[in-house]
This record gives structure tokens, sequence and C-alpha cells, in this order.
């Protein structure tokens, strides 16, 4: 080994006088040259880019911002709107987050406990996820139709089977859904879940695969039950497995754009601000009334939201880890 | 969990029954959206405000309409221009910073990889606003470069291949670089074969997202002929003027390409997320 690397060094010295651990740097950078120039000035520069022109006002040109310090960020206490976007954000999140763990969570467990057409089910709960959230909403935003749509069409087929029955107290009139300003937050929400189920439960079964059988066994054999094995080996031992689905489910959720924007395109955000996200929200300011200075802050305080967010569910659940 | 105790038994056992059971309901509402949008599809303008399930009269006259009257084509078009060129490029770059990260010995290389990870906490909202002032003022606006750029090098890829060079033994190319190969060589004949199951599932993730993303395109593409797929039918309301048979022919011409990829190569996908939750 020493002596190769000497035959090498020989060899190049006389013609680029250079070492071989000089080279092995070149190399390096070379390597790196346009990566790094991606990373930073397309990705490290706008972002401090957007702290910048959170305490300017918007002009095309440079010269012509004029600096307004914090006024935007006190600007955002006072927003009505903003507030509801943060308020609904906060509202899908609690939603959606929970809602994959636990669904992702069974689906995987019943995956995992049979053996013929494991590989079908997985693929057909794991398709919606890599399908286009923009078409995929015309479907459902059709589906959820108050007059045309098939879910309705179904609860009054459901409704006149029980009345029949004479059990009217069991029909359910149809709904306005996306609509109604009550309902839509919720049907939206039903699609995020629907679509990225998938994803939550592939990660669980990779989870589940993980745990060695013979800790089911040797507890089986102290006779622990089902709900033993349970509460006290599947669940501890996926702990960072839960970690990492809910992490991730709440950084999107909090980021949560293509379905509200597309249930509800002519009246994005509605009824009545009703599903309206930061997300959303930071896009109108910014691309529609070209309030960029402004939509920069808000895109500032979803970072830090984020930020936050993030960290506090670390702190929470690493602690969490009981056998 | 109950894997772990199911005997490998001929029996349907009671409990394996309703397990059966729940998941085939799971998945008939989980495959519903898409039986829907295809049956829609191939209905008629008439049938499509009747509720029958089933059409009763079974046309294509909305996939004729979408492929031969409107700017889908271009869509598609524009849309697989983005994923390709996104997914060379996070292939070749990726794998390059990856191998250069574990394999070469540099002074940086920890900075380095830390300044790459810390862009995975800056959410893709806050990026958008720069970007645009930037593409306006370089004139990416309405270009494939504008509309790509952002999916180029991901530094989640970044951390993926890096993950996947680290589990290489050294001997293979301390032999190769005994030959006289230089470094591009092993990373290029040596390294990157040897990651072709990283590739695989790092290429259809590249592919699949730079296919599907919606924000950064829809405030990019000016023009109605620089649309991507998910641009353009989320604006196609406006010009079909919410002709749903027409809007649930041209989703399905969007999503069916997609499940045939995911049907092809399933089995990489699944293993590429199960990878990501492992190392996560």
């Amino acid at each position: 080994m020493q002596s190769q690397i000497e035959q090498q060094g020989k060899r190049a010295a006389p013609r680029f006088r250079l070492t071989l651990a000089t080279r092995e740097i070149l190399w390096a950078y070379g390597f790196l040259l346009l990566p790094l120039a991606f990373f930073l000035f397309l990705r490290i520069w706008p972002a401090v880019q957007s702290l910048r022109l959170s305490l300017f006002t918007w002009h095309l040109d440079p010269a012509q911002r004029e600096f307004v310090g914090l006024d935007y960020y006190r600007a955002m206490l006072q927003d009505a709107r903003l507030q509801r976007a943060l308020q609904n954000t906060l509202l899908y999140t609690l939603i959606i987050v929970p809602s994959q763990l636990v669904l992702g969570m069974v689906i995987a467990l019943l995956l995992q406990s049979i053996r013929r057409f494991r590989s079908l089910f997985r693929a057909i709960y794991f398709a919606p996820y890599i399908t286009p959230a923009a078409a995929i909403a015309w479907v459902w935003g059709w589906m959820y139709s108050m007059n045309f749509g098939v879910i309705n069409n179904l609860l009054i087929d459901w409704s006149i089977f029980w009345e029949k029955l004479g059990l009217p107290w069991l029909a359910i009139d149809p709904q306005p859904f996306l609509t109604d300003p009550g309902q839509a937050l919720y049907a939206v929400a039903v699609v995020v879940v629907w679509q990225n189920l998938g994803f939550q439960v592939v990660i669980f079964l990779a989870g589940l695969q993980g745990i060695p059988r013979m800790f089911y066994e040797a507890a089986r054999i102290d006779g622990a039950n089902r709900w033993n094995l349970f509460r006290h080996i599947t669940l501890p031992l996926m702990n960072s497995v839960m970690v990492f689905s809910v992490v991730i489910s709440t950084i999107a959720s909090l980021q949560l754009f293509d379905q509200v924007v597309n249930l509800n395109f002519t009246d994005q955000g509605g009824p009545l601000n009703s599903t309206l996200t930061i997300a959303l929200y930071m896009y109108q300011e910014a691309f529609a009334r070209f309030r960029l200075g402004y939509a920069a802050a808000v895109t500032v305080l979803l970072f830090a939201l984020i930020m936050v967010v993030t960290l506090l569910q670390l702190r929470f659940f690493s602690r969490r880890v009981e056998y | 969990m109950f894997a772990g105790t199911a005997r490998r038994r001929w029996r349907l056992e009671p409990v394996t029954a309703i397990a059966y059971l729940l998941l085939l309901l799971g998945s008939a509402i989980m495959f519903f959206p898409f039986l829907w949008m295809m049956l829609s599809s191939l209905k008629d303008m008439r049938e499509i405000f009747g509720f029958n399930f089933w059409p009763k009269h079974f046309t294509l006259a909305n996939y004729r309409e979408v492929l031969f009257d409107s700017d889908f084509p271009r869509w598609f078009f524009n849309s697989l221009v983005v994923a390709l060129g996104t997914t060379a490029s996070v292939l070749f770059f990726c794998s390059l910073v990856g191998y250069t990260l574990t394999r070469l010995r540099f002074p940086g290389r920890e900075v380095v990889f830390i300044l790459i990870l810390s862009t995975l906490m800056i959410p893709t909202e806050m990026l958008v606003i720069p970007w645009f002032v930037m593409s306006t003022r370089y004139g990416w606006v309405n270009t494939f470069w504008g509309i790509g750029f952002p999916g180029l090098i991901p530094a989640f890829g970044v951390f993926l291949m890096r993950q996947f060079f680290e589990t290489l033994p050294r001997d293979v190319f301390d032999a190769a670089r005994v030959d006289g190969m230089n470094e591009f060589g092993l990373f290029w004949r040596i390294g990157m074969p040897l990651v072709r199951p990283a590739l695989a599932a790092l290429g259809i993730f590249a592919f699949i997202g730079n296919w599907n993303a919606f924000l950064w395109p829809l405030i990019i593409s000016k023009s109605a002929d620089m649309r991507t797929l998910p641009v353009g039918i989320a604006l196609f309301s406006g010009e079909a003027g919410t002709q749903w048979n027409l809007i649930m022919a041209a989703s399905a011409l969007a999503i069916i390409p997609i499940l045939i990829v995911f049907f092809i190569f399933q089995k990489q996908i699944i293993e590429g997320v199960a990878l990501t939750g492992s190392k996560g």
C-alpha cells in the first residue's frame, strides 16, 4: 500500500509537481464546483435574500427599495386574513398528522399480518402518493360536488335504503362539502390524507420488518397476548420510525398548497378563507397582488414555524422511549 | 407485529380473514377515485351529469378532443423535458457530491456537508420569491431552465448517495487507483455501477417529484405553451369552461403514465421510500 502510493507519487511528481494529497484536494473541489455554486447561489443566497426582501418595500429596481425595518412583521399582527391562514394551517396539521400516523400504522400492521396479495395491496395504497395533486384534485372536486357528486349520490342511496327499512334516523342528507365554510377544510384534509397515506404505510412496513422475530417469539413463550406484544415490543421499537413519520408529515402539512389550490380553483382558499393556508396566502400576496416584500415576511414566518414545530417534536418524542 | 406470531398454516385464521376484509375495504376507498375518473372520462357530456356508475355509451371522444384540440400534448412534452432533464442532473450531481464527500479527503469536507444538509430545512416557499426576482432579471421566466433549475441537485439526494457510497469497500477503489485511473474514472467507472440500486430509487423519485411539481412551475410559466402538465391541468377549467368530461380525460392522461411507471418500478420505489425511513 505504502509503496504503491510512493510509486504513483513519483510518477506524477515530475509532471505536475503536486503531491497525491494536493491532487486529491483539487479533484474534490473540481467535482464540487458546480454543486457548491448551485447550493450557494440558488438555495442559501435566496433564503438570505428572502430575509432581506422582508425588510424593504418591493421594487424591481433594488436601488428604489425603501428600508421599512420590521414594519411588515408588525403588519402581520394586524392581518386578519393571515391569522385565519395560520389557524387553518395548524388545524390541517392537527387533523392530517395524527390521521396519517394512526391509519398508516393500522394498515401497515394489517399488511404485515397477511401473506398473499401483500404487494398488490401495498401498491394500491401507495398509488395516490405518486399522482399529480392537480389532476387528482379535479376528480375529488367532482366527487364532492353538491348536485352531481358521486359521494352525495351514495348518501342519497344510503338514505333511501334505510328509510325503506323504516329506520329514517340512519339517513344522511346530501352535504355541501367544499362549498360550505364549515366543511371545506375537512374535505380538503380527507384528500390530503388519502393522497399521502401510502407513503406512511411503506415507511411503517419497513420499520416493522426491522423488528427481530425472536422478540415476539420470546414474549409469546412468556404468555404475552397480541395486545401485550403490540404495546411492549412493536410500539417502543417503532418509536424512531413514528418520529420520522410525524416530522415529515408535519413539515408537509405546514406547507400545504397543491390540494388547496386545485380543489377550489375558482375561489382559491375559499369559501370565505375557510381553506386558506400560509403557503397559498404567500402565493396570493406575492404573485396576484405583487406585494413581494410582505410575502417574503410571510415566508420567514413559515420558515420559523416549521423550525420551531420540528424542534419541539424532536424534543418531545425523543424522550418518550419506553420498553 | 402479527407476522411474528403467524404460523405457516394453510388454514385461514379468523384474525387473518378480518385483516383481508379490512384491507379490501381500504383499497376500495383508495382505488375508487381512479375508477371514477376512468369511467367518467369515457362518458359523453350528457351522461356525465347522470348518476349511472357504468357508462351506457362508451366514448373516446373526450380523449380525442384533449389529445388533438388542446395544448395537452405540449404540456406533456414540457413535463417530460423538465422531468428527464432534472433527473439526469440529480443522478449525476448527487452521486458526484456523495462520492466526493465519502471517498476524497480535502479540507472543509464536513463544512461542505453541513452546508448542503442545512438547505434541507429551507421550505420552497421561502425561495420562490427570490427565485422569481432572479428569473425576471436573468430572463429565465417561461423557459425550460427556469422551470427546472430548482430541482437540479436536491440536498436529500446528496444525503442518500453519501450514505450509499459510505457502505462501499475501500479496496475496490484502491486497486483501480493503482492501475492509474484518475478520480473521475474511479467515480464514473467503479463507483457508479456499484450504487446502481440507489440510483434507481433516486432517479424514480426525482422524476416523479419534478413531474408533479406545482408551486414553482405555476409561478414561472407565463404562456400556455410553457405550462407543465400539473399547471396545464389546473388551468384547464378556464379554457374548457369546466367541461368535466374533458377534465376527467385530461386528468386520466396525466395520471396513467405515472401509474404505469409506478407499477413497473414498484419494487425500487417502495424500497427507496423504506430506505428513507430507516436512514432518517
